[in-house]
């Protein structure tokens, strides 16, 4: 370790950033973002940049390129690229240095690429540009790490256009159109945060591999603890725009000083005793649904018994959520049975009495989008609750105060606007409202997805304790296979409109494992820097 | 450098929004109390027509022996206020049917805008000058057929907007409540959709305005006695032959037409002001 730091202080610093302050306009004002922060990058060294939403870590990625965002700007400090002062740098040189000796890559690819040119050309185009190569060489070039990403069809790939690749490999080209031009550094910006699991450790293993060739320095911004520490040497943890800490991989994964990061490190260990058996309450029988022509949905059948969850867990395109979109009842075109509390529950909307409906409620993933922005929470909660109960006015209002308060909110959030809340806090009002009419079934649909990992803890523990309290079942959907450990009683695996696998939580997640069950649960990285290796071995 | 161009830019933006304001407002208070300040009586005829300016008569006497001054109070009063009432028509009816076509969906959706799209098709001057001459010219028949037309472009706004807002996800709560059309109308859809509307209530006003201006121009508007910036052109256009005696008397039927640029004109600034500030992210 000792040889290490010595080696470093030799060696010059490729990125050297002192007390970088960057800030940003909102409100008629100018609040700080990133605030005096220290950040070195070594040659050939990877850094990586973890924290929640908001920690300025992608603001400060960018200034590594001297960039600030519209609307911010980078106002105190240095940032030395190469010995070159990039704040004082004019716009002429930093355009000489950007897509050449530094590089970009994007959380989302398919925002990132113009639909309407082949994918080679955009690969090649900086090159073409900054490095005044011939379309030859730089194709060539190109074709060759299309190989090393380990892309289907690495010469004929380039062909297509973005919208002919799947999202993996599209991130891949993005990837590859970073390191074209053989840079000295690239940011590494979310890349696989937008992926499925089994595609995220794809895209893993060939940046990795591709890293490794190319030989360039990186820095490698996540919120996944997991995925940062199998590709970053070292590690900077960023809370509220300032430093936590920052140490080796391996020493900060073992031995993280600060509490904050060890709180990180500690996310997901939530204990559920998994319970079996009580009497059905949500029967679905053969449902099977179809958009157009495409079946979405083939032939399910499960049960949901009272007070228990039954995760459901699937990549995109699994049909998970077509199946909590037919049990609250708005897709057209569906054939098969539903029973709920021995009930026969009619397949649409529009044939519910107001009893069915109000005993299915829904949580959904966006909770920004869920709150109508125009009314306040209470009102929010209000309506429901009057709706289904028709409590009088002052008693509706108490209830109202009591549910803000069972979703760990104080009741007088009750007079602002969704948009004074932090993401937490909205969800949280979303399951108060789900909540109000007192519903025997809930579904939720990927409702921790959007959330930072401790946001995601607060609100399964939140979602566990209103069971133990009100009986309710849950539905919980879910491509996240952590969350569904810590949440379920009972896990249904899905892929392309089929169960594939079933049965209690604990059966299911341990071996011997369902051949898809195991793909899902093995790509999902742990907090071990030979986690990646491993997994590559197996 | 750049901070003193954005405060002189500010600067400017709020002195041009003061003007505007003072502009509008003087021009709101006399239609709202031209009863009072108006010297004489809307249709009280002098002896003398098209009597020069004078002490009595600042802006003179029109073909008849009206003064022109009073008919002018008297006109932007009843301009503004058809105006305004047509457009507040055209946006209940427009609203209303956008709304429900963009809750709604489906067949309905599809039929109203193709119908709305048959109407916007014909011009809607000559439409309008069609249909005043079937149903003859009343002020509130003249309030109602621009409305109608109007409406139309109403319609295809609320429409559009609503596209945007009936797929949130509270809008899908309300459903799976099964709240009924008037509480997704009014409660979940219309208060999202109010600052696009706004701006066009404003747009939509001046063109409805010019549109009053230009049938009464024609003759198929506001009928005399009752007086309007739009007939008043027409009545005193003769008088521009008259420039060559006196300037004043060539003046006089431009004094309303002018009036009429204004109040678009300022409506007009009011509105970019509004769309401007509501957007505005300054880039650092």
């Amino acid at each position: 370790m000792d040889n290490h730091a010595a080696a470093q202080n030799e060696i010059k610093p490729l990125v050297d950033m002192q007390g970088v302050v960057i800030e940003g306009f909102s409100n008629d004002r100018w609040t700080t973002i990133v605030d005096r922060v220290d950040l070195k990058v070594y040659p050939g060294e990877v850094l990586g940049l973890i924290g929640e939403s908001g920690a300025g870590k992608s603001s400060l990625g960018l200034a590594s390129m001297g960039y600030a965002r519209a609307g911010c700007r980078i106002s105190g400090g240095t940032i030395l690229f190469e010995g070159q002062d990039l704040r004082a740098a004019g716009i002429k040189t930093l355009n000489r240095l950007r897509g050449n000796r530094m590089t970009y890559v994007a959380q989302s690819a398919a925002a990132a690429f113009n639909p309407a040119h082949r994918l080679i050309r955009q690969t090649i185009e900086t090159s073409l540009v900054k490095r005044g190569w011939n379309g030859t060489k730089a194709r060539r070039h190109a074709i060759k790490l299309f190989g090393t990403l380990r892309l289907p069809g690495a010469e004929t790939i380039g062909s297509r256009f973005p919208h002919q690749v799947s999202g993996g490999q599209l991130q891949r080209v993005m990837t590859a159109m970073a390191m074209v031009p053989e840079p000295g550094l690239i940011v590494f910006d979310e890349p696989t945060t937008a992926l499925d699991v089994t595609t995220q450790v794809e895209v893993l293993l060939s940046i990795k591999d591709a890293m490794r060739t190319l030989g360039s320095s990186a820095i490698y911004i996540s919120h996944d603890l997991a995925v940062v520490s199998q590709m970053a040497d070292r590690i900077k943890v960023l809370r509220h725009g300032k430093e936590v800490e920052e140490a080796e991989t391996q020493e900060m994964i073992n031995a993280p000083k600060e509490e904050y990061t060890r709180s990180l490190w500690a996310v997901r260990n939530i204990e559920r005793n998994a319970k079996i058996g009580a009497e059905p309450r949500l029967t679905i029988e053969n449902l099977t649904a179809y958009y157009g022509k495409f079946k979405a949905l083939d032939n399910v059948s499960l049960t949901v018994p009272v007070g228990r969850t039954v995760s459901i867990l699937g990549e995109s395109g699994s049909g998970k959520s077509t199946l909590a979109r037919c049990i609250s009842g708005v897709v057209k075109d569906v054939e098969g049975q539903v029973t709920l509390a021995g009930k026969r529950l009619p397949l649409h909307l529009k044939n519910r009495n107001k009893e069915q409906l109000r005993h299915v409620q829904m949580i959904f993933q966006m909770a920004d989008t869920a709150l109508n922005p125009r009314q306040t929470v209470g009102q929010i909660i209000l309506r429901p609750l009057r709706w289904f109960t028709g409590l009088p006015r002052e008693k509706a209002r108490r209830r109202m105060e009591e549910l803000l308060s069972m979703v760990e909110l104080d009741p007088s959030l009750a007079s602002r606007y969704p948009e004074e809340l932090s993401g937490g806090q909205k969800q949280r009002v979303c399951i108060a409202r789900a909540l109000a009419p007192e519903p025997e079934i809930m579904i939720c649909d990927e409702v921790t997805s959007a959330l930072d990992q401790l946001v995601q803890e607060d609100i399964i523990r939140l979602l566990n304790r209103v069971q133990e309290e009100m009986g309710t079942s849950y539905i919980f959907i879910t491509h996240d296979v952590l969350a569904a450990k810590a949440i379920s009683d009972e896990v249904i695996v899905m892929s392309k409109g089929r169960i594939v696998d079933r049965g209690s939580r604990d059966v299911v997640f341990s071996p011997p494992f369902e051949p898809y069950t195991e793909k899902l649960v093995k790509s999902v990285p742990e907090i071990d820097s030979g986690w990646l290796e491993q997994f590559r071995r197996s | 450098m750049s901070t003193l161009v954005k405060t002189m830019a500010l600067a400017f933006n709020h002195g041009r929004l003061t003007v505007i304001c003072a502009l509008l407002g003087v021009l709101v208070l006399t239609s709202v109390f031209a009863p009072w300040i108006a010297p004489y009586g809307e249709a009280q005829v002098f002896p003398e027509p098209f009597a020069p300016w004078s002490p009595e008569h600042w802006l003179g006497t029109d073909q008849i022996g009206r003064d022109i001054l009073t008919r002018l109070l008297y006109g932007t009063r009843n301009s503004i206020l058809i105006a305004l009432l047509a457009t507040v028509l055209a946006f209940v009816i427009g609203g209303i049917f956008g709304l429900i076509a963009a809750i709604l969906g489906g067949v309905l959706d599809q039929l109203l805008a193709r119908l709305t799209d048959v109407l916007m098709a014909i011009p809607s001057l000559i439409f309008a000058l069609m249909l005043l001459s079937i149903f003859g010219s009343t002020i509130w028949n003249l309030i109602v057929v621009i409305a109608v037309l109007e409406s139309t472009r109403v319609f295809r706004l609320a429409r559009s907007v609503s596209y945007g807002v009936v797929v949130q996800d509270y809008v899908e709560v309300a459903r799976l409540r099964g709240e009924r059309l008037p509480w997704i109308m009014l409660r979940e859809v219309a208060p999202n959709i109010t600052a696009p509307m706004l701006s066009e209530f404003g747009l939509r006003f001046c063109f409805v305005f010019l549109t009053i201006a230009a049938l009464s121009f024609l003759g198929v508007g506001v009928q005399p006695p009752t007086a309007d910036l739009g007939s008043m052109v027409r009545e005193n256009a003769n008088l521009i032959q008259f420039a060559r005696f006196d300037l004043r008397a060539g003046i006089t039927p431009l004094v309303p037409a002018i009036v009429i640029a204004l109040i678009t004109v300022s409506v007009n600034a009011l509105v970019d002001w509004f769309l401007l500030s509501d957007g505005d992210t300054p880039n650092g």
